[in-house]
């Protein structure tokens, strides 16, 4: 029991590193209906970020954990938003009317050109990084397991709540959420009625690449390890977080995520570590053939 | 006349403060992209990490697209001359430096005044100037400003036509030059492996062209099929003894099937949906050779890989008793280029094999079937085109071919393991194929020595290979997203004279 | 083709329903259509005419209903339990589509070919026999060519045969179309609006062209259209549709008549305010 409990913890913990992450490909997939293959690779970038910027806070002598956390928090979303921008003004913004595949070879090589500059001028090696956040609640103690709920989970998981908030009331309430939304339904309609189709999708992928941001920065804190491959990954399961939650549904992708990380987590519990990527992928696979749409998403009729 | 000359960009007021404006915003847009991942620069110390700074390339490289940007901006506006002015001597003068620096004073404190460590970069930097200058000078001479996006197509199909037409010209030549390769001068060891590597990778293109080019099925797993045909010949081979010549079909039917067995449930999948799965699948079959230690051998990967033998006469110096050699059958002296130059000639044979293959069945039914099912598969419905089966099939031809080619790669190596099947393989394989033009054979070859054995030769440029390849083909898609040197022939014609005479003209 | 009498008709339909979701697009339908005719299936939009052809060609299974093809030779054939990709090989139905589907990037040659797929599979042996280069192949490929040029000289685009299909005009295209579907030999030819984007000398073309395949071929056709000048000028019989529901059936005099049909184009008590063209369609002579 204690051992379920504490596996739900950190799938949970997990799982919000990659709902924040799918957040990104379903609102840039429901937006203009492409896979970005990159987005993966912006959240490692967000992870680099995260470390450079508590490289150089350490340097000039800022140690106080709460305000160094809070100054990598703003430097990543404000530097990595600022890659997601540059990404859909250089490399997709040119192939919108393209077809899908082009669309896609784009992405995939823009992926592999992130991956690569970052490995040429960060270096290949894994960057290791103490942890900044220790100790923790017991939440249960039976014989010799006890349950532990670390600080560092706890930050986690509120962060992504509040960001979550945050998300929606923007989604909801202001003017570029209804132009989102409007964009979602019908890019041409949006665009007669005087959406700023452009700036739209720009912000869209800024907003993206923001939570992803936000995610890398978790990841690094919760592994203290990252190396310019875990984009790769981690992109992977983002997105099938995505699609398990119904690709182009928000509320979808953080479910998505949730679940993709508790899987992860109690496959690697209970079954195989060696196997836990491959339960990913099966999940992955599953859901493209059983289930296209998701857990939430709407199904699509096919028109002739 | 005087309408078109009327609408050339009129070279009058410019107002300043909005150029800089938009040259400064992209600076500024530069700099935040490389202040951090450029700027500083994680460093390994003893006990952690440490920041070592390198500011000059974050201010030289927001100088570049400042001024980079201004120039754009003013050739678009019609002011050539200066643009022309400027780039041109910093790009003669940037060259100079740098040919001077690399070529007789490496250790001169000249290296100082390049504007990037890199030498690289420095390059990139001078060749956009330069491309920049051209520009200039070009909308000087033809007092246009530039050639519009559909005059730049239409050129770049005249091109590809006649590419096309070269080829069958430059085909039998270039397969001339690739019959004779190991027994011109020049061609030493070093020679010989890029050239084997290259052709590998041109049959590995010509493999995933059926797949990728002909039927569009997006398959970004591929390296899972030349996975199970290198281990089916690792495992039979090493196990059983059995021979190359009989291993390599059985490999090409085990990749094959492994190909139908992934298609059929996925196939019906969209374009894109497709394309994941297929990756998720190449990493999976990465995965399972990995860690099922009893089978392969896991992370260790199997060594001893019999190296192919002239049919039965092994390339060794001292044959086991009673048995020849290939130096001995044909009373040579032993050389032990031989076995590389037969290694050589094997992959050729494979490539032509996949090649003839691949341009014959473009002319069959399937072959037709599977650029129809690319076109519109909802038409080939409609027309009793059983659009999974078609695809299956080009998945598993694509597959089967894959698998030679794995069972090439074990027996020249002589060592597998799943490092050597990873994403990045897939991807490099689909760049060849992408770059080329989809569905175009000597464009694959074209791509393939350029990506695969450009960088084999400058060894300087192997760390920016991968950075070049992403870049490529972003830039390819953009720029003509069906492929540098994209262009079908029809595979039947009513009327074959009239396009005779039409390509003599 | 051949001279076949036989009592039962073509096609029958019968109490055809597709719902989607809580959407009733068809709506218990029947009707038959007879070899040797065309008939029209008319509608405002959205009344279900497009869905019933899906239907017809396996893109959609139906909700209810049974479908019966009775093909002259080969007997009877249930379309709402066949693959969709059977129905054009086995039932010999073919179709076109309201938004054109060509293959652009190949040829016009080539798309007539693709065309007969089924048969040319056949004789290459499934691929064998043409690999290793068999004469039986070529024969048939032979054959092929001579039927698609045989449909090229009648839509008047043999000289452009090795053009792309996408090189060619629109009006081009809608008949190339047609082409391509008569190559696959149908009992049935479905035409989901094809005069649509026509011109008016392209139209009466195209009437010509479909009263030729309705005497020459002696198959039946089945029509989607908007054009009443098309509908009332080549049709023998004319299914109308409007929500979902057959509202009328019969000869174009009869269906110009009735009033059930007035009413849905027109509305109910806005007679007076129809636009001159269709008044004049619908006008009895």
């Amino acid at each position: 029991m204690g051992y379920f409990l504490q596996q739900l913890i950190n799938g949970a913990t997990l799982g919000m590193i990659y709902g924040l992450i799918a957040i990104g490909y379903t609102m840039v997939y429901g937006i203009i209906g492409m896979i970005n293959f990159a987005h993966g690779e912006i959240f490692m970038i967000g992870a680099f970020i995260s470390i450079i910027t508590f490289l150089t806070l350490g340097l000039v002598g800022m140690g106080w954990v709460p305000l160094a956390l809070l100054v990598m928090l703003l430097t990543t979303m404000l530097l990595t938003s600022v890659y997601g921008w540059a990404l859909e003004r250089l490399a997709y913004r040119p192939l919108r009317h393209s077809p899908r595949l082009a669309a896609l070879i784009t992405a995939i090589g823009m992926s592999i050109f992130l991956q690569n500059y970052v490995q040429l001028v960060q270096g290949a090696r894994v960057k290791p990084m103490q942890p900044l956040i220790s100790g923790g609640f017991r939440l249960l103690k039976g014989g010799d397991f006890v349950v532990n709920l670390s600080y560092l989970q706890i930050l986690i998981i509120l962060l992504t709540v509040v960001l979550m908030i945050v998300f929606t009331l923007m989604i909801n309430r202001t003017a570029f959420g209804r132009a989102q939304r409007a964009c979602q339904q019908d890019l041409g309609m949006a665009a007669l009625i005087g959406v700023d189709v452009d700036r739209t999708i720009s912000l869209t992928f800024v907003t993206g690449a923001t939570l992803a941001s936000v995610a890398g920065l978790m990841f690094l804190l919760n592994y203290g390890v990252i190396d310019f491959y875990i984009g790769f990954l981690a992109g992977i399961k983002a997105f099938t977080a995505a699609v398990l939650g119904g690709i182009g549904s928000l509320p979808g992708a953080m479910l998505g995520g949730l679940l993709i990380g508790l899987i992860e987590s109690f496959w690697s519990a209970y079954f195989t570590v060696e196997y836990k990527d491959v339960a990913a992928y099966t999940i992955l696979v599953l859901v493209l053939i059983f289930r296209p749409t998701g857990l939430l998403g709407k199904p699509d009729i096919e028109k002739v | 006349m005087a309408v078109l000359a009327e609408a050339k960009p009129v070279a009058g007021r410019l107002d300043p403060a909005l150029l800089l404006k938009e040259a400064g915003a992209i600076a500024g847009i530069v700099f935040a992209l490389t202040i951090a991942l450029v700027g500083l620069r994680t460093k390994d110390v003893p006990g952690g990490l440490d920041i070592v700074t390198r500011f000059s390339d974050v201010f030289a490289a927001t100088i570049v697209a400042f001024c980079g940007r201004l120039g754009l901006i003013l050739l678009r506006e019609g002011r050539a001359l200066p643009v022309l002015l400027v780039s041109l001597p910093f790009a003669l003068a940037l060259m100079a430096l740098l040919l001077y620096v690399q070529l007789w004073a490496p250790h001169a404190g000249l290296g100082h005044y390049l504007p990037f460590d890199s030498t690289v970069v420095n390059w990139c930097l001078a060749i956009f100037a330069l491309i920049l200058a051209g520009r200039a000078a070009w909308s000087l001479w033809h007092a246009a400003s530039t050639k519009s996006a559909k005059e730049r197509e239409q050129t770049m199909d005249r091109v590809a036509v006649g590419v096309q037409k070269a080829a069958t010209l430059l085909g039998p030549l270039l397969l001339a030059f690739a019959i004779v390769l190991p027994f011109l001068p020049f061609a030493d060891r070093r020679i010989l492996d890029i050239a084997i590597l290259v052709a590998t990778y041109i049959m590995l293109g010509w493999g995933l062209n059926i797949v990728v080019g002909l039927a569009g099925l997006l398959d970004l797993g591929y390296v899972a099929f030349y996975a199970v045909g290198a281990y089916s010949y690792a495992l039979l081979a090493t196990h059983f003894g059995v021979s190359f010549w009989i291993c390599l079909p059985f490999a090409g039917i085990m990749a094959a099937f492994a190909g139908i067995l992934l298609g059929f449930p996925v196939l019906r999948l969209r374009g894109d949906y497709l394309a994941i799965v297929t990756l998720g699948f190449g990493e999976m079959v990465r995965i399972i050779l990995l860690n099922w230690y009893k089978f392969t051998n896991g992370p260790d990967g199997i060594s001893g890989i019999p190296r192919p033998s002239f049919f039965g006469l092994p390339f060794t110096a001292n044959p086991p008793e009673g048995t020849q050699s290939f130096h001995d059958f044909f009373g040579l002296e032993y050389a032990p280029i031989d076995r590389i130059i037969f290694l050589y000639y094997l992959i050729l044979a494979l490539g032509l094999v996949t090649n003839l293959f691949t341009l014959r069945i473009r002319k069959l039914p399937v072959g037709r079937a599977w650029e129809a099912l690319r076109e519109d598969e909802t038409a080939c419905r409609s027309l009793g085109i059983n659009p999974r089966n078609t695809k299956l099939t080009a998945f598993a031809i694509g597959a089967m071919f894959g698998g030679f080619g794995g069972s090439f790669f074990a027996t020249r190596q002589g060592f597998i393991s799943p490092e050597s099947f990873t994403f990045i393989e897939s991807a490099i394989i689909l760049a060849v194929v992408v770059l080329g033009g989809m569905g175009s054979q000597i464009g694959v070859v074209f791509a393939a020595i350029l990506l695969i054995g450009l960088p084999e030769f400058f060894r300087e440029l192997q760390q920016y290979r991968m950075l070049a390849f992403g870049a490529a083909m972003v830039t390819i898609m953009i720029w003509r997203p069906s492929g540098l040197l994209a262009h079908r022939e029809p595979t039947i014609r009513l009327f074959p004279k009239e396009a005779a005479r039409a390509s003599r003209k | 083709m051949s001279a076949h009498v036989t009592d039962k008709p073509l096609l029958t339909v019968e109490h055809l329903t597709m719902r989607f979701g809580g959407l009733v697009a068809i709506d218990d339908v029947s009707f038959q259509a007879l070899d040797r005719e065309i008939t029209a299936i008319i509608g405002p939009n959205g009344a279900g005419k497009t869905t019933v052809f899906n239907c017809l060609t396996g893109f959609y299974k139906p909700t209810v209903g049974r479908l019966t093809l009775h093909h002259p030779s080969k007997g009877d054939f249930l379309l709402e339990r066949m693959e969709g990709f059977d129905i054009p090989q086995h039932a010999r139905v073919a179709r076109t589509f309201q938004n054109i589907r060509l293959f652009p990037a190949m040829s016009v040659l080539e798309n007539l070919i693709v065309a007969q797929h089924n048969d040319l599979m056949r004789a290459s042996g499934y691929t064998f026999y043409g690999l290793i280069g068999l004469k039986g192949y070529k024969r048939a490929e032979e054959r092929a060519v001579d039927r698609a040029r045989h449909w090229l000289d009648r839509i008047g685009l043999t000289k452009q045969a090795d053009w792309n299909a996408g090189n060619l005009s629109y009006g081009d295209q809608r008949r190339l179309e047609i082409a391509r579907a008569m190559c696959t030999q149908p009992v049935l030819l479905c035409l989901d609006e094809p005069a649509a984007g026509l011109n008016p000398r392209e139209s009466a073309d195209l009437n010509k062209l479909l009263l030729a395949i309705r005497e020459d071929e002696g198959i039946g056709v089945l029509l989607i259209e908007h054009h009443m000048d098309v509908v009332m000028g080549i049709s023998d019989h004319i299914v109308v549709l409007d929500y979902g529901r057959k509202i009328s059936d019969g000869t174009p005099e009869f269906v110009r008549n009735d009033t059930a049909v007035i009413r849905a184009y027109l509305g109910e008590e806005e007679e007076e305010e129809l636009p001159p063209e269709v008044a004049k369609d619908l006008k009895p002579n």
